[in-house]
């Protein structure tokens, strides 16, 4: 297969993608950082080069509301958003995922208000992790288009058929221009396929009802099966993933790996700030350190047994979340990570570390650190804050 | 993947329940019985019936069906004895008697 | 638009079916059979719905008295809803995923509070983008799917339960929104205003231009509540003629930007006559109280004028 050799953004990526798919429908309004997926398709339509219907709505939560009428109708449909769009689409996004609507949203990670900052971190994301949706995070430009093209093929998987984000980080990734491998047209088309819903609101002759109100004997039945529609997706995710790495190359699979074999400390964490950590274990490995990453990539599901598994040898773990969560006992990504080796009966030490709030720098320098104070601890017994926050200033003494 | 709500009652397994809570059927209401509710019965005079169908359209629970031009029986299995039917007539056809018929 | 044909049209089938759990007398199930009635046989449409009474009541499942294909999403989004369904009947038809000769419509309907307020964004989105779809207001002045309570449609001096009757309160202090015109104001291809009079002429023609006009169309049907407007239920047709022939409720239509009177009355009642009939009203009528009348009556005959001078433009 031709792969063809490119230069662009994450935001062009993710653009091509929707390209080379031509969905049916997207409606959408603009948002920085996402503000250019939208802009690009509606140039790609303007000049022809796709016939996808573009509703310009009024606000994130039509655009949310128009995407599950598109989507119930029988279209393959999508949209973009960030931040505060997400929010405010976030009722919807609990009716996409209970309508069953295999949805896809190029989310570009941005922080929320306030104050209003239009840089990267998960608050988004985070914020919108138990709407039931499918949650799939990027660390680069090639990760974020490879997963768009194959996110239809999950969500509307017969055994899922849920609505599903792919995450890209607001600028760090949507903005920056970067060495791409794009497929081909014909190849991608062939992958994707045709959207054939069996039942929808166009299907002539064969009226459905869309969106009950319901008595509480039927609300938890409810919740259940689209709780195993969702935990189906973690076996889709990886056939899919299989069956993209036959015609690309290139394999993914829940989490990537790092180093971690034989790491004594491993730092997990999602999205782009996996690079510098990569960059953190290959200096610390010159110096004879076993340390390793672990990069997050399906949120949603949430891998715990797998990631409990993948941990269970490290003597400690550092997770890094870039999201606040406002409990006052660590983030989400520590949360859960934490419960899943509990479950799993493995107790290794863990610290729970905030970083990059606001599209803040995560350097080289810090994530070095974060390994030190690891070491530190298991090695002379240091005791260490358990909830920390990274390259936070502090009162001069 | 036709939904047959027979099958669908506050006793079925989520196993049984349908995707996305959705139905994949039309008019289903029609086997739930609002006439139960009626406190009050419409009683139909066809012999004073002029056939002017200003009944008809003022029901709030499509339980005057019309065919071809002609009102027939009330449906008592959904009518809930609102009584608009009556004071539309125009020719005291329809009567409301106290109670369930 | 066909001639009304009231006979043929009521041997139509029925698009609704019974078994819905709407109140005994209600007026919303009124409007939609009316509305519905407007397809041509032949057609087949998606129906749209704000949660409201409507919604809770005519789908729970698994019961859906809908013999179309219907969407119920949230409250305040019926006009995007349907404004995306739309599009893909536009996406679908285009990729030849639907026959060319299957005709779908789409009629979404909502309450006041689903239209006037807490989805008038969507609602004026979908109508500015200009889908080809009908958006139905069934009006019964105040939010009662959770109790009567005031809404931008509740008349003024009406008792709901957030704008009680009390020592220092005489029910809703601010006059109503004046929707049908803010929606003409869109410059959308239609805009009808009605309720249930005799025959049910003058509803069937609005629907059905609504239907059949190209673009977006609103439809603004006033459906008097018996639990919140406290009349007794077999009483919603007088309701409806006291509401017109006071004009307080006047019957109009915007096509196209042209606006037209569909119905004047021989002879104008006083509003006391409308008022009179509902227990919301019935403080008005303390003595002492006459001064509110005279301000209720003030308010309907201004905005009735402003309606003339617009009609006759």
């Amino acid at each position: 297969m031709m792969a063809i050799k490119e230069r662009m953004s994450g935001n062009e990526a993710v653009a091509y993608a929707i390209k080379q798919i031509n969905p049916d429908v997207m409606p959408a309004f603009p948002i920085t950082p996402s503000t250019e997926i939208p802009q690009m398709v509606s140039t790609y339509i303007a000049n022809g080069e796709i016939d996808t219907e573009f509703i310009p709505v009024e606000s994130e939560h039509s655009a949310m509301s128009a995407s599950i009428g598109s989507e119930a109708a029988g279209a393959r449909t999508l949209t973009a958003t960030s931040s505060a769009g997400l929010a405010l689409m976030w009722e919807e996004l609990l009716l996409a995922a209970s309508n069953r609507m295999p949805i896809a949203l190029a989310l570009v990670n941005r922080t929320l208000s306030g104050p209003i900052n239009i840089n990267c971190d998960h608050t988004d994301g985070m914020g919108a992790r138990d709407t039931g949706w499918i949650q799939i995070y990027a660390e680069n430009n090639q990760e974020v288009y490879d997963n768009f093209l194959q996110a239809y093929r999950i969500a509307e998987h017969k055994d899922v058929r849920l609505p599903i984000m792919i995450c890209q980080d607001g600028f760090i990734t949507s903005h920056a221009v970067e060495n791409i491998e794009l497929m081909e047209d014909a190849p991608v088309k062939d992958f994707v396929g045709e959207y054939c819903p069996e039942e929808y609101l166009l299907n002539p002759g064969k009226p459905v009802s869309v969106g009950p109100y319901s008595i509480s004997n039927y609300v938890m039945e409810g919740r259940k099966n689209q709780l195993i529609a969702l935990e189906n997706a973690k076996q889709v995710i990886l056939d899919v993933a299989d069956e993209f790495a036959a015609i690309s190359g290139r394999q993914y699979g829940l989490f990537e790996t790092y180093k971690t074999e034989d790491a004594d400390y491993i730092m997990l964490l999602i999205g782009s700030a996996a690079g510098t950590a990569k960059e953190a274990v290959d200096e610390l490995r010159e110096q004879g350190k076993k340390v390793g990453v672990l990069k997050l990539r399906v949120f949603r599901p949430f891998p715990a047994e797998e990631l409990a598994e993948a941990l269970k040898n490290c003597k400690a773990a550092a997770i890094l979340d870039r999201c606040e969560s406002y409990n006052g006992n660590g983030g989400p990504l520590g949360a859960e990570v934490t419960a899943g080796l509990y479950r799993k009966k493995i107790y290794i030490e863990t610290v729970n570390y905030i970083y990059g709030l606001g599209g803040r720098d995560f350097t080289v320098e810090e994530a070095k650190d974060v390994f030190v104070q690891l070491e530190d601890s298991i090695e002379n017994g240091t005791s260490v804050e358990q909830y920390q926050y990274i390259g936070l200033r502090k009162q001069e003494a | 993947m036709r939904t047959d709500i027979n099958k669908i009652n506050e006793h079925t397994p989520h196993t049984g329940l349908t995707e996305g809570m959705q139905i994949f059927a039309a008019g289903t209401s029609k086997l739930f019985k609002t006439g139960e509710w009626r406190n009050d019965t419409p009683v139909f005079h066809e012999d004073k019936c002029k056939q002017c169908l200003l009944c008809a359209p003022v029901c709030p629970d499509s339980s005057i069906p019309v065919k071809d031009g002609k009102r027939g029986a009330f449906d008592l299995d959904h009518c809930k004895g609102c009584g608009i039917c009556v004071k539309a007539c125009p020719f005291g056809a329809i009567e409301m008697k106290e109670g369930v018929e | 638009m066909s001639e009304y044909n009231f006979k043929q049209v009521m041997s139509k089938p029925e698009r609704l079916a019974p078994g819905h759990r709407m109140c005994a007398g209600c007026g919303a199930t009124i409007a939609v059979r009316a509305v519905l009635r407007a397809l041509h046989e032949g057609d087949q449409a998606v129906i749209g719905n704000a949660t409201g009474c409507l919604e809770v009541s005519s789908f729970m499942y698994p019961y859906t008295a809908w013999e179309d294909s219907y969407i119920h999403n949230a409250f305040e989004n019926a006009g995007a809803t349907l404004s995306g369904v739309e599009t893909a009947y536009h996406a679908l038809k285009k990729r030849g995923r639907l026959p060319k000769d299957q005709t779908f419509k789409f009629i979404t309907f909502g309450g006041d509070g689903g239209t006037y307020d807490i989805g008038f964004q969507s609602l004026s989105g979908a109508m500015e983008r200009n889908h080809d779809m009908v958006y139905v207001c069934y009006d019964n002045g105040a939010y009662m799917n959770t109790g009567i309570q005031r809404s931008s449609a509740t008349p003024m001096f009406a008792d709901t339960t957030t704008t009680p009757v009390g020592s220092q309160s005489n029910g809703k202090m601010q006059n109503r929104k004046d929707l049908a015109s803010i929606i003409a104001d869109h410059d959308v291809p239609y805009v009808g205003q009605t309720t249930f009079l005799g025959n049910f002429a003058d509803l069937h023609k609005k629907a059905e231009k609504a239907i059949y006009t190209e673009g977006a169309a609103f439809l603004n049907i006033m459906t008097p509540c018996p639990r919140g407007w406290r009349y007794e239920t077999s009483d919603i047709m007088k309701i409806c003629k006291l509401a017109v022939d006071t004009c307080y409720w006047p019957m109009f239509e915007v096509e196209h930007g042209k606006w037209r009177l569909t119905y004047e009355p021989k002879k104008k009642l006083p509003i006391e006559d409308f008022l009179r009939e509902q227990g919301r009203f019935k403080h008005l009528f303390k003595p002492g109280n006459e001064d509110l009348i005279a301000q209720f009556q003030a308010e309907v005959d201004r905005r009735w004028e402003d309606l003339l001078y617009k009609c006759a433009r």
